[in-house]
């Protein structure tokens, strides 16, 4: 593994993820205040911020187990659809990791992985099951195929989660907070398999409390409070040298311990 | 003591319980899916649909639902569940019986489905909201996470309620004695005024035959509700 600069694996500029000017109320609670946000191909972008600032928000609408009001989405040019096939379709592009994993607790390991490509992609049960023995593997959990999640640690089934989505050959990666459910002990192993993903030029959102996985991975650091989004800059640049009050004061909370 | 077993028939018609509750059972169970499908469906009108049903059924006594069946079902509208002729042509001896039975297994089925339904949606609350959320964001669309994600876990999850339907399901079956089905309950009125001398043991047998159907239910319930229990 090399540390390629970021800029440079990138394919030229070809914008994956488009959000414009998207809102979205809980109630009276503004959300997401016209956020505008766009993630090229082979890009990392980390968004951080304090508990309450609509990033989690900003990750699920992005493959909308959110709705939002106004404003669009487009993920690989295509708007997304409302609720239905189309959106299905979209969705499995999108690799989604949640913070509380979400494996399906009556499956086994293999089977929590294999299920989409079946499912959704038509994919024959053998050529299936060495695909996901393969991403396994890669993984690191291979041999805890035949297991039930509730059997795993709680890193075990993260990298699991990661497998399920990849699996699917998405073209971009969500990540919502998927660190943050973890034992301390655990969170490396997490992050190390994120890194690695990070480095073979897969498209990723990240939305973390994990500073240093956004010093080491990432190529954009998107800043929200309040839900929207104050601050967007190189993780060098925003770590050493942000530009907004609000951005700093959360900086001077967090890196000080 | 056997010969008033012989006498009232009561072995046959404790097997034609069994039969009532499992006929039921089955149906019940399909329609009650079904329903509950209705409830958990993305689609309001179809929501609205499968509460009505619940709300409605749920709410009417069983006994009204299988008279209907019997005196609205077959004697207004003329739904016959059952043939008056073999199928070499000459007439069906068992006619009577047959149409009463089905509309007996009809009535039970429609009254348990909303209980069924219900059940099963208790068991859809104990998936947490990541399951279907997981599903979605792979790619299923709402048809395949129901079947691959939600239904096998609401199943296990029901388990406990389900076998208590089954169970006021079996004892149940006794209403359909008011349509002429010649089952247990049927065969009580028989020994009542066949047999007045004979009622307390009479009383006891019958009641001994629904322990004997009903307690390994509850046992092979509890059984099954910790051994297919969804581990989390």
């Amino acid at each position: 593994m090399t540390d390629t600069p970021a800029a440079a694996r990138r394919t030229p500029d070809r914008p994956l993820v488009v959000l414009e000017n998207v809102n979205k109320h809980f109630g009276e609670l503004h959300v997401l205040k016209d956020i505008n946000l766009t993630v090229h191909e082979g890009e990392v972008v980390v968004v951080i911020g304090p508990s309450g600032s609509g990033k989690s928000t900003l990750c699920r609408t992005i493959n909308r187990l959110e709705t939002f009001e106004s404003g669009r989405i487009a993920i690989n040019g295509t708007e997304l659809p409302d609720e239905g096939k189309e959106l299905a379709r979209l969705r499995a592009d999108v690799g989604m990791v949640f913070q509380s994993f979400n494996l399906f607790a009556h499956k086994t390991i293999l089977e929590n992985v294999t299920l989409g490509p079946m499912k959704v992609r038509g994919m024959k049960p053998a050529a299936a099951k060495e695909h996901a023995m393969e991403l396994l593997t890669r993984v690191g959990v291979d041999h805890q195929a035949s297991k039930y999640p509730a059997q795993l640690s709680g890193g075990q089934q993260q990298r699991v989660a990661i497998a399920r989505s990849l699996a699917m050959e998405p073209t971009v990666m969500l990540f919502d907070e998927p660190t943050s459910a973890l034992d301390p002990e655990m969170i490396n192993e997490v992050l190390d398999v994120m890194t690695e993903l990070a480095r073979s030029g897969m498209t990723m959102v990240v939305v973390t409390h994990e500073m240093g996985f956004a010093r080491k991975a990432a190529d954009r650091v998107v800043f929200m409070s309040d839900g929207a989004i104050v601050e967007e800059n190189t993780p060098e640049q925003f770590f050493t040298n942000a530009q907004s009050a609000r951005a700093k004061d959360f900086l001077g909370k967090i890196l000080t311990h | 003591m056997i010969d008033l077993i012989e006498q009232a028939q009561l072995l046959p018609a404790f097997f034609l319980t069994i039969q009532l509750a499992l006929w039921s059972a089955a149906f019940a169970l399909i329609l009650g899916t079904v329903i509950a499908i209705l409830r958990l469906a993305p689609v309001g009108v179809l929501n609205a649909l499968g509460a009505s049903y619940v709300t409605l059924v749920r709410n009417t006594p069983l006994t009204l639902i299988v008279v209907a069946c019997s005196l609205v079902l077959w004697g207004q509208l003329g739904i016959e569940p059952a043939s008056r002729r073999l199928p070499d042509g000459s007439g069906n001896p068992d006619f009577i019986s047959s149409l009463n039975f089905r509309l007996g297994v009809i009535g039970l089925s429609i009254y348990h489905a909303a209980f069924v339904c219900e059940a099963i949606r208790s068991g859809v609350n104990t998936i947490p909201l990541g399951q279907a959320e997981a599903a979605r964001s792979i790619g299923l669309t709402f048809p395949q996470s129901l079947r691959e994600v939600i239904l096998p876990q609401a199943f296990r999850g029901a388990i406990t309620p389900l076998g208590n339907v089954l169970i006021a399901l079996v004892k149940n079956t006794t209403v359909v004695a008011a349509i002429g089905v010649f089952e247990t309950a049927y065969r009580m009125r028989w020994i009542a005024e066949f047999r007045p001398a004979d009622l307390m043991p009479g009383f006891a047998l019958v009641a001994l035959g629904f322990v004997i159907l009903t307690l390994p239910l509850g046992l092979l319930v509890s059984h099954l509700s910790q051994r297919l229990a969804v581990k989390r």
